[in-house]
């Protein structure tokens, strides 16, 4: 029980690496708020869950909205009574070079990916302080080191996350905060599904879509959720307690290294 | 048991980081062969696992040589009926920009820290492969990502292990074998108190310690136990989509 008497709110907790996230956190005993903007899936994983004997409850909101992400940290605080470990794993993937995208897709990508971690994070880091201290793992990609075509936002958003990680432990190590980026390649997610499908289009073959980007990995073939989530659990927990500042790849090994 | 039924290698296992890794794996369930140029020492530490119900033996191994580091692999599968985790954790500190290093100094380190993870790994991997594959854990430096002053053959070493584990990690991923590196920052190990008092010049051992520490965020040096934690994660089935990956476990020191 890695993470036995932790509490933890997890973001885009309703579907993909979050929801691998929240079933790791209480495998390993941790309490957990389950948070999404998809208020019915975050609401079914903390019943299914909760069902199941462990600690969770769910919350939802817009990370990227101010009021949102405070609501949603004051309401995880009360019901775990404090806060240990935050992960900000909320995404979404906005197609696009810089030429054919809209402004307001641009600002979406953005706020949602990138800024949502300092919404987060402003409200949760002092609440983390009182309890003495605690971790932050935030969700990058692979995206936000290489140069993918026609997804300009989402890498400049995800090259953000690695950095914003740099900047909060270099302002909160002192206060006992450890702070790193977990960075997956392909991994088998609703949102690869639906990546895939748009590139592959109507009726086109999006599986194949999805084999020729496993293609540039040295481990051919998509990561499972639980894969991901596994990284984040050995960040999250003491094992981890000499790492901070520093991104984990989990990109099975992309041919072009950072 | 993140280790259950797994054999394993650990290089420079007598001390310091590598005999955390030795007491870590056993008490995850590996079976271990503890591999040291000091063979009465690592001898000592397989019987101390052993006492305690874990599978250990000792074998005598100098990485920089050959003809040394193959009967270490031999000896090693023999003993563990088989292999699936190679731990490349032995290594040196000399220290010297490159006009104040001697050619012997520059040789034995990049011979050791560098070469001695191909040695063993040339003999390993074939065993490994037999298995069905398995992971290789190597120890690299953050002073092998960051200029650290008086470094300069150290950094070298370290720099070239990060660049091999993603070679090996290119080369042997159709095998089923993943390859990874840890980064750490200075760590409370013999070999660091070695080099306190090398550098005594500078200041006293306790001084520079501080200098050490005072390099990272968090203030201090780390421990051998979590250097060990960070090679379980990439030894076991956790990781199961990390290779080639250098994980930097310092504190906070590079990304400053």
């Amino acid at each position: 029980m890695r993470l036995k008497g932790k509490r933890a709110l997890v973001t885009g907790a309703a579907s993909g690496i979050g929801l691998a996230t929240v079933e790791r956190f209480v495998e390993e005993g941790a309490a957990v708020v389950a948070a999404d903007i998809n208020a019915e899936g975050a609401g079914a994983v903390a019943k299914r869950l909760g069902a199941a004997g462990h600690k969770i409850r769910a919350a939802s909101g817009d990370v990227s909205k101010t009021a949102d992400a405070q609501r949603m940290v004051v309401e995880a605080v009360a019901f775990l009574g404090g806060l240990d470990i935050l992960i900000n794993n909320a995404g979404i993937d906005v197609k696009g070079t810089v030429v054919s995208i809209s402004d307001e897709d641009w600002e979406r990508q953005i706020a949602v990916n990138l800024t949502s971690i300092q919404r987060m994070s402003k409200y949760a880091i002092p609440e983390m302080i009182k309890c003495g201290g605690g971790a932050i793992v935030n969700t990058g990609s692979i995206a936000g080191y290489l140069g993918y075509s026609n997804l300009a936002a989402y890498g400049a958003s995800k090259g953000g996350v690695v950095q914003i990680t740099r900047n909060i432990v270099a302002d909160f190590a002192a206060s006992n905060i450890r702070c790193n980026s977990v960075n997956p390649g392909v991994v088998n997610t609703p949102l690869l599904v639906h990546a895939c499908k748009e590139v592959a289009g109507p009726g086109g073959d999006w599986e194949a879509v999805a084999r020729a980007y496993c293609a540039g990995q040295f481990i051919q073939r998509p990561a499972e959720p639980r894969e991901i989530a596994n990284a984040i659990l050995f960040l999250a927990s003491d094992e981890a307690s000499f790492i901070t500042g520093t991104d984990l790849l989990v990109d099975g090994g992309f041919r072009i290294h950072p | 048991m993140r280790l259950k039924g797994k054999r394993a290698i650990v290089t420079g296992g007598a001390s310091g980081i590598g005999r955390a890794i030795a007491e870590k794996f056993a008490s995850e369930g590996a079976a271990m062969a503890i591999c040291d140029l000091n063979e009465t020492a690592a001898k000592a530490l397989a019987a101390e696992l052993a006492a305690k119900g874990h599978r250990a033996c000792g074998v005598a191994c100098d990485v920089a040589m050959t003809e040394s580091a193959k009967k270490a692999v031999a000896e090693s599968v023999a003993a563990l009926g088989g292999l699936d985790i190679l731990v490349n954790n032995a290594g040196i500190e000399t220290t010297g920009s490159v006009t104040t290093a001697t050619d012997e100094d520059w040789e034995r380190q990049i011979a050791v820290n560098l070469n001695g993870v191909f040695r063993v790994s040339r003999f390993a991997i074939p065993e490994i492969i037999k298995s069905g594959g398995g992971t290789v854990v190597n120890m690299s430096s953050v002073g092998g990502l960051v200029a650290v002053k008086e470094f300069s053959a150290y950094g070298a070493s370290k720099a070239g292990v990060i660049q091999l584990t993603r070679s090996m990690a290119a080369d042997y991923a159709d095998n089923n074998i993943r390859v990874n590196c840890i980064c750490p920052a200075a760590v409370q190990t013999p070999l660091l108190d070695r080099a306190c008092d090398r550098l005594k010049g500078h200041g006293a051992p306790e001084e520079i310690r501080k200098l050490y520490a005072s390099f990272t965020l968090l203030k201090r040096v780390g421990t051998a136990e979590e250097i060990a934690n960070c090679a379980l994660f990439l030894a076991c089935d956790e990781s199961s989509f990390v290779t080639g990956h250098a994980l930097v476990a310092d504190g906070g020191f590079s990304c400053q």
